[in-house]
């Protein structure tokens, strides 16, 4: 399998990662060895396998709805790259 | 003192031969000293430590120490710790002050353990050199000038050069096994769901995992002990009582302690691909175990070449999904200029990752995309069933399966790093285990050339932690492979 320069570009928005032209085609390169040695698995036929997600099959477990949890906003919003009156501060969305 | 044992540290400390204080000194001078050149310490924690030494002396003299109390240990650096920076070793995790502990470091803390700081990885766990590292690659302390292994490169250097007894890393494709076989210490990955993840910062959720460093299986048990139990806050912590590893080694010596055990060598772990001088110390530590009176017996395990392929679709789909809560907003790193919110985004990411981690976001992100899902994903998770039963068809013939952690000894720093999937092959006989989530351990069995440590690694089924360890206690009891030490311990 070979990825084109667009595929990539498009994945790297998917992504949310800024890649300069530069940085895609150097990536390019690295995800088609990837993809390579990925692609090995298709040869094998796993008709009627159920899927593994988990070493243990586990159920969800419930918990009771209550309050467990401390207010700790003050010792959250610290490392925060910018806050403002307790909100976390963005780039404008709405216009 | 420094290549003292944890039970002889106990002693010494319960003696007052030596105060915790003391102890935390001796391992922060040595950090102080050797960390220039090793890199295996992120952060050394000192003024926390001496705090977390004093409080353990007062535990000690008031007679309320346990196993662990007033004994130095370091955290692989994805393990959040209060008020200590929680790096994952990324420029986007580089400012990041933990609010909250790990559940490992809080049970660590409670037995009154003294964590020295926070040792070196690959970025966000992802590598098997140290080399994707923010902060540069931790060497490997039997020859700096080769890698330690990775992810948990840092705790296992820091092990090794005896920077600390013992510390904690996490094993997601072999990340605790193969540094433990290339720094020639004994690691021990647990059985899926043993090991709280709460606060250990996520790369794949289905297979990551938190495992214990020591020098011997001894000191593993030790701390493995201390690291596990239910724990409500992680969705896949298992509800099963914990096992006091340490007691279960204490059967008396005898000639013939394994008699009795069968031990599995699968085929396709003997195949082409390992260097002979790592078939020949495997083979030999298999003399060892015969002698202990063992048996060894041909298991196979057809599926294993597909899991490679199968785990690099698995961990990058789930590494996309976990990492992409980082985003600038509240915590890590924020691009310095951007102009709307998805450019805030897309620059604080592409400026706070690495190379290798971007590559996994890139392959998960393509892997779980419209119309791929089943091709990959689900592909994935029906290989790694059969890779689980074939574990399974294997262990109903044996009592543990036994091979080599890796195929070679430490490669020299930079020989791989332009070449992700030479490196991620190099993970062959570590990885099947994490899809399957069974428990594995890596113990030296020998050295190859320029005395480069050999790794033997030992798998058994689910929540046989104890009888991994005990087989290598024994195998340890009867040999001194685990008791060498690189020219900076001695």
């Amino acid at each position: 399998m070979s990825l084109s320069t667009e595929q990539v570009g498009h994945l790297a928005r998917l992504a949310r990662l800024a890649l300069t032209d530069a940085g895609i085609e150097a990536t390019r390169a690295k995800l088609d060895d990837i993809f390579g040695l990925i692609e090995q698995m298709q040869a094998v036929d796993t008709k009627g396998v159920e899927p593994m997600s988990h070493p243990q099959e586990l159920a969800t477990r419930l918990r009771a709805d209550a309050v467990t949890e401390a207010d700790r906003r003050d010792a959250f919003q610290r490392i925060a790259p910018q806050t403002e009156a307790g909100l976390y501060l963005v780039p404008k969305v709405i216009e | 003192m420094i290549n003292a044992s944890l039970v002889e540290l106990r002693r010494a400390l319960d003696a007052r031969q030596i105060s915790s204080v003391e102890l935390a000194t001796l391992f922060l001078d040595r950090i102080a000293a050797l960390n220039p050149q090793l890199n295996a310490f992120i952060t050394v924690d000192r003024d926390g430590a001496l705090t977390a030494a004093r409080d353990a002396d007062a535990r000690i003299a008031a007679g309320q120490a346990g196993a662990l109390t007033g004994i130095p240990l370091a955290h692989k650096d994805l393990f959040c710790t209060e008020g200590v920076l929680t790096t994952c070793a990324s420029k986007m995790l580089a400012n990041f002050v933990s609010p909250y502990d790990a559940h490992v470091v809080s049970l660590l803390k409670a037995a009154g353990a003294v964590s020295l700081g926070k040792t070196n990885m690959d970025e966000f766990a992802m590598g098997s050199s140290n080399e994707s590292s923010f902060y540069g690659p931790s060497k490997n302390p039997w020859d700096p000038s080769r890698v330690p292994g990775g992810s948990s490169g840092g705790s296992a250097a820091a092990v090794a050069a005896r920077l600390t007894p013992i510390a904690t890393g996490s094993d997601t494709g072999g990340s605790v096994r193969q540094p433990a076989a290339f720094c020639g210490i004994t690691g021990i990955k647990p059985s899926y769901g043993l090991v709280s993840r709460y606060g250990m910062v996520a790369f794949a959720s289905s297979l990551d995992q938190g495992g214990a460093f020591g020098a011997s299986a001894e000191d593993c048990a030790l701390l493995l002990g201390a690291m596990t139990g239910f724990d409500e806050r992680d969705s896949t912590s298992l509800e099963r009582p914990v096992e006091d590893y340490a007691a279960a080694l204490a059967a008396p010596a005898s000639a013939k302690p394994l008699e009795g055990l069968r031990i599995g060598l699968p085929r396709e772990f003997f195949g082409e691909g390992m260097a002979d001088e790592v078939r020949a110390a495997v083979e030999a530590a298999l003399e060892q175990y015969r002698a202990l009176g063992a048996t060894t017996v041909e298991v196979s395990l057809p599926n294993a070449k597909l899991a490679i392929p199968a785990y690099y679709v698995i961990a990058p789909a789930e590494c996309s999904s976990n990492l992409s809560r980082f985003d600038g907003v509240r915590y890590g790193h924020r691009a310095a200029e951007y102009g709307d919110l998805a450019d805030m985004y897309s620059r604080s990411r592409a400026e706070g990752f690495g190379d290798e981690v971007k590559r996994r976001i890139l392959v998960g992100t393509y892997v779980l995309s419209h119309g791929y899902y089943d091709a990959y994903y689900l592909q994935a998770q029906r290989l790694r069933r059969l890779i689980a039963q074939d574990f399974q068809a294997a262990l109903a013939q044996c009592d543990v399966i036994a091979g080599p952690t890796t195929p070679t000894t430490a490669w020299a720093l930079g020989a791989m790093a332009d070449d992700p999937v030479q490196m991620y092959l190099s993970d062959i006989y570590t990885i099947a285990v994490n899809l399957a989530g069974l428990p594995g351990l890596s113990h030296p069995c020998g050295f190859g050339a320029g005395s480069l440590p050999i790794g033997l690694q030992l798998v058994g089924d689910y929540f046989s932690e104890s009888r991994l360890m005990n087989t290598a206690h024994r195998f340890q009891q009867a040999t001194d492979w685990h008791q060498r030490r690189p020219a900076c311990a001695q």
